[in-house]
């Protein structure tokens, strides 16, 4: 292994711009002339609007315009897309309301967008959107997705009678129902999923720009998938052509799939720059933040899983409500059903699955996917109802997953719900972690606590996902309207260095340094000599972006492949000038010679050769030396592993403090191990917040409780423990990289493990479930329940 | 109504007109486009925007331009010396203490604080410090660690 190749944790060529305050984001971005948007937005979760009248603030000092709902219908302007359609159980589409960029009559969240106001600078728009006056009617609003069904609860669209936007089931409900009836035991468990919000540190933001001598369109985004923003705005909201337009998603301060999304704002600037003929910068306030970025989970679910008398799982019944929003996001609706539902047989081999998943409209803001997507959701319920029965059946937790598992060999592994896991080793998985944690020392560590007054637990989880999104064919059978490839491009220079272009987006995931590792690696070259570069539709070719774990597993392998093209064409010109047949040259170190022989030519030399042809097979190869590939997965990626959390709790306070975190992922093969912790550390603080600290509250008219960092928990360095990892790689065959993703796990199985740690803790008093989080008080009030003597005290 | 001020900025005097409401922060990236400082919150909470100001940190969106008439202020742009990195910043880049890099600055800036009234912070007194500076990225474990190695060097320097 090379100092910079693959495997070695290589510093990141990204830091020094970031350390040193020279970072890009978009905020930073100013165009000359540049004007200053405001959004006037909804204070009602639901309202008619009967009148906006904006006279007194187009007379305000330094307003330029103010456009309104209207203006925009004036226009023919399309509604925002979603991006993937599923069909209810009868086979009827799924409902899909409009999602105007600006409301016309009615507001269905709170901070819909009312109306833009541009002016000469922020203050001023600011000023001025307080003089627009907004007759709204309030409505009655549906905020919780478990009352959203119901027949009495208040209505978001009139084309989803009883909120619902489908009814989506997979598996056979008989069969299951069968199984369940005749088991020797069956768990049973309900759950709330708790509504998150991302909050990226970097706020969105967004800068229109319309060139009148050109007639183009360039906007500046705070995005992950700069390519998809363009298809989506400019074929659905504003009839521009591709060509027309250019997108620019910059340095992005974190995503985690909130600004996958294309979202009013950036339709909104690109529109009005042409209207107004200067550039426009929006840049979301915190609290803007809280009430528009789309927010993650919300699912309540009810759930049954069937087993024998030695505990082997027969059967697995499901029953969720999700919370779409008031509007569709752009890929909402594949969240609770394909990246939820086939993730159900988790890593056990449980024959048979059922799951009914209705998506309901309400009053907030949209949901979509959100750090692992689905996956977080499916593994919370699977591995707290395994969790259960393993206490109920008076099993070790290890032991009854170990009698479910599916085995190394067993893999590839066709589950009941659709996937094919291509390789795994869960019980590997689970061995590494056990010792790593000391599981054999557990029960003398919760004495020790004991002693201290406190209340020791051990959690488990054991999680497989799917990600490396995904094989468009795949994704196409099952409602995307898009395809889920990647696209790379490798640009050798005259001298030998190299620019690697690529579809998707680094926010915070190291590309610019595991990418130029994976060319350093197979090209031979010192890492100094690749630059990677991406968010740019107007020099990256095309492609779909960074969310899914997909970045490697997708975009890596179109890399490799443009590489692989490099390397053929390049043999060609050195077997040219080395005067040797084609199948005679060997490429290894960056050097190209003749097999047996010690002629040879650097890579610097052909790449020369390449642009100055002189001595050139010319008839039969063009000069240059520059190549494009696409790849198409042929299926998803799967990375798994084991969690397990010890806390402890203060009986007194209701405190949970980690006291131990470990996680033992497999990640098939690790290109740069330092940034593959990072990412696992960033997952897990990520999921820890959700079990403990984080929750999106919208009070019963819909009005947004947390809607700020005072009032919505984020997870502080004082809330996490250090935590202890190791990887357990089982190469992926499916994966040309031999790769699995990485970026999401933490999130995924980090929760399950958080809560049944806790519920171990307070089993000894009775305590059988808690939900998320498990904030102080609900602890402090649960061990008081379950202790009136102590609360009599 | 314009105020003019008139400060130290990364040991450059510079001056200009403010509104009576401009904060620190806008003043430092709108007119003197030191965009290093960032804008995570409208809250006071997240510590994207931390600042020295005559040595101590300071959120800077808790501030006005005008309240700092006089003073000395440094920002992420001041700390590295000549292109040498300063050692909290090169601690953060060997111990992997960023990611999409937007917390970074206040979290550099903060650390180097930190510094000053704790030579040799352990773990427990660093993650107590960071209680007003958010990562959403890097769960802090490599922050912590950054910061740990980073006042190590600063001791030693
Ligand atoms: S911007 Fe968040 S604390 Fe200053
Ligand atoms: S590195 Fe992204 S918020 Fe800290």
């Amino acid at each position: 292994m090379s100092a910079t190749g693959i495997g070695a944790s290589v510093r990141r060529k990204e830091d020094l711009r970031f350390l040193t305050g020279r970072g890009n984001y978009t905020d930073d971005i100013n165009r000359p002339g540049q004007t200053h948007a405001y959004i006037l937005r909804s204070p009602h979760a639901h309202a008619k609007i009967n009148a906006i009248d904006i006279s007194a603030a187009q007379a305000a000092p330094g307003v330029i315009a103010i456009f309104t709902g209207k203006d925009m219908a004036a226009d023919a302007l399309g509604g925002l897309p979603c991006g993937w359609q599923i069909h209810s159980r009868d086979g009827s589409p799924m409902k899909e309301p409009g999602h105007p960029a600006l409301v016309v009559d009615r507001v269905r969240h709170v901070g819909d967008q009312v109306a833009v106001v541009i002016a000469e600078s922020l203050g001023q728009a600011k000023d001025a959107a307080e003089l627009i006056e907004v007759d709204y009617a309030p409505l009655p609003a549906i905020a919780h997705p478990g009352k959203a069904l119901a027949g009495a609860a208040p209505q978001v669209w009139d084309e989803a009678p009883g909120n619902l936007c489908y009814d989506w089931i997979i598996g056979d409900e008989a069969e299951v129902d069968a199984v369940l009836k005749g088991a020797h035991h069956v768990t049973r468990i309900e759950l709330t999923n708790n509504r998150l919000i991302p909050n990226a540190m970097e706020p969105r933001a967004a800068v229109g720009e319309y060139d009148r001598s050109t007639g183009d369109y360039t906007l500046y985004t705070t995005s992950q998938n700069p390519h998809v923003i363009r298809l989506l705005m400019g074929a659905f909201v504003l009839h521009i052509p591709e060509h027309r337009l250019r997108v620019v998603a910059p340095d992005v301060g974190g995503g985690f799939g909130s600004k996958i999304y294309h979202y009013a704002e950036e339709a909104i600037v690109t529109w009005a720059s042409a209207k107004i003929n200067r550039p426009i910068k929006w840049t979301a306030e915190r609290s803007e933040s809280f009430m528009t970025d789309a927010h993650g989970r919300d699912h309540v679910t009810t759930a049954q899983l069937a087993m024998d008398k030695d505990g082997k799982f027969l059967a697995f019944k499901v029953d969720t409500i999700a919370n779409m929003g008031a509007y569709l996001s752009t890929f909402a609706p594949c969240v609770p059903t394909y990246l939820y539902a086939t993730l159900l047989a988790g890593v056990y081999k449980t024959p048979k699955i059922f799951a009914n998943v209705r998506a309901v409209f309400t009053h907030t803001v949209p949901v979509d996917a959100y750090r692992g997507a689905g996956r977080p959701e499916a593994t919370y319920l699977v591995e707290r109802i395994v969790s259960q029965a393993a206490r109920e059946m008076g099993l070790d937790q290890a032991e009854l997953r170990r009698r479910n598992f599916i085995k190394r060999e067993e893999f590839p592994y066709q589950t009941p719900v659709a996937l094919v896991y291509d390789s795994g080793d869960p019980a590997g998985c689970l061995d590494k972690a056990l010792k790593l944690a000391d599981y054999a020392g557990f029960e003398a560590r919760r004495k020790e606590a004991a002693a201290r007054g406190k209340y020791r637990g051990i959690g488990f989880s054991t999680y497989v996902e799917a990600c490396g999104i995904a094989p468009s064919a795949v994704v196409g059978s099952l409602g995307a309207r898009a395809g889920l490839y990647e696209c790379g491009q490798v640009r050798v220079h005259p001298t030998g260095s190299v620019t690697v272009f690529t579809g998707t987006h680094s926010h915070g995931q190291g590309h610019e340094t595991t990418f130029a590792q994976l060319v350093s690696d197979k090209l031979g070259i010192p890492i100094e000599n690749v630059d990677v570069v991406h968010g740019d539709t107007a020099k990256v070719p095309f492609g779909m972006g960074t969310y899914g774990s997909r970045s490697l597993a997708v975009g890596g392998v179109a890399i490799d492949r443009a590489m692989d093209k490099v390397i053929a064409k390049a043999k060609k010109i050195a077997a040219h000038l080395l005067e040797a047949a084609e199948a005679d040259i060997v490429f290894e170190n960056g050097e190209f010679s003749v097999a047996g022989t010690d002629r040879k030519k650097a890579f610097g030399e052909i790449s020369l050769a390449a642009y100055v042809p002189h001595n050139y097979p010319i008839t039969e190869l063009e000069p240059g030396l520059e190549e494009t590939a696409f790849f198409d997965p042929l299926n998803f990626s799967y990375p798994g592993g084991a969690h397990l959390c010890e806390v402890e709790i203060d009986p007194d306070t209701g405190v949970t403090e980690v006291v131990k975190f470990t996680a033992v992922d497999d990640f098939g093969r690790v290109i740069n191990p330092m940034i593959v912790e990072g990412q696992v550390h960033g997952g897990l603080a990520q999921g820890i917040g959700q079990a403990l600290l984080e929750a999106c509250v919208y009070d019963e008219d819909g009005q947004l409780i947390t809607g700020s960092f005072m009032d919505y928990t984020m997870p502080r360095a004082d809330n996490l423990p250090n935590f202890s990892l190791d990887t357990h790689n089982v190469p992926a065959p499916d994966n040309p990289l031999g790769v699995k993703g990485c970026g999401e796990v933490g999130a995924i199985g980090s929760p399950p493990a958080v809560i049944n740690a806790i519920i171990d803790a307070l089993s000894p008093l009775g305590i059988t479930a808690i939900s998320m989080p498990a904030t102080p008080p609900k602890v402090w009030q649960a061990i008081r329940s379950a202790r009136p003597s102590v609360a009599a005290e | 109504m314009a105020i003019s001020v008139s400060m130290t900025v990364n040991g450059k005097t510079v001056s200009g007109d403010v509104e009576a409401r401009t904060l620190l922060v806008q003043f430092l990236r709108e007119q003197l486009q030191l965009t290093g400082t960032h804008v995570g919150c409208d809250t006071s909470q997240c510590g994207a925007c931390v600042v020295h100001i005559d040595g101590e940190s300071v959120k800077s969106c808790t501030v006005l331009a005008a309240q700092v008439n006089g003073t000395s202020v440094t920002t992420i742009e001041g700390l590295a010396n000549n292109g040498t990195l300063h050692p909290m910043q090169e601690a953060f880049r060997e111990h992997h203490g960023l990611q999409c890099g937007f917390c970074t600055p206040g979290m550099v800036m903060s650390a180097i604080d930190l510094v000053k009234t704790h030579p040799k912070p352990d773990e427990h007194t660093i993650r107590e410090w960071l209680e007003g500076n958010i990562c959403r990225c890097t769960g802090y474990h490599n922050i912590v660690k950054a910061i740990k190695a980073g006042a190590e060097k600063m001791s030693a320097a």
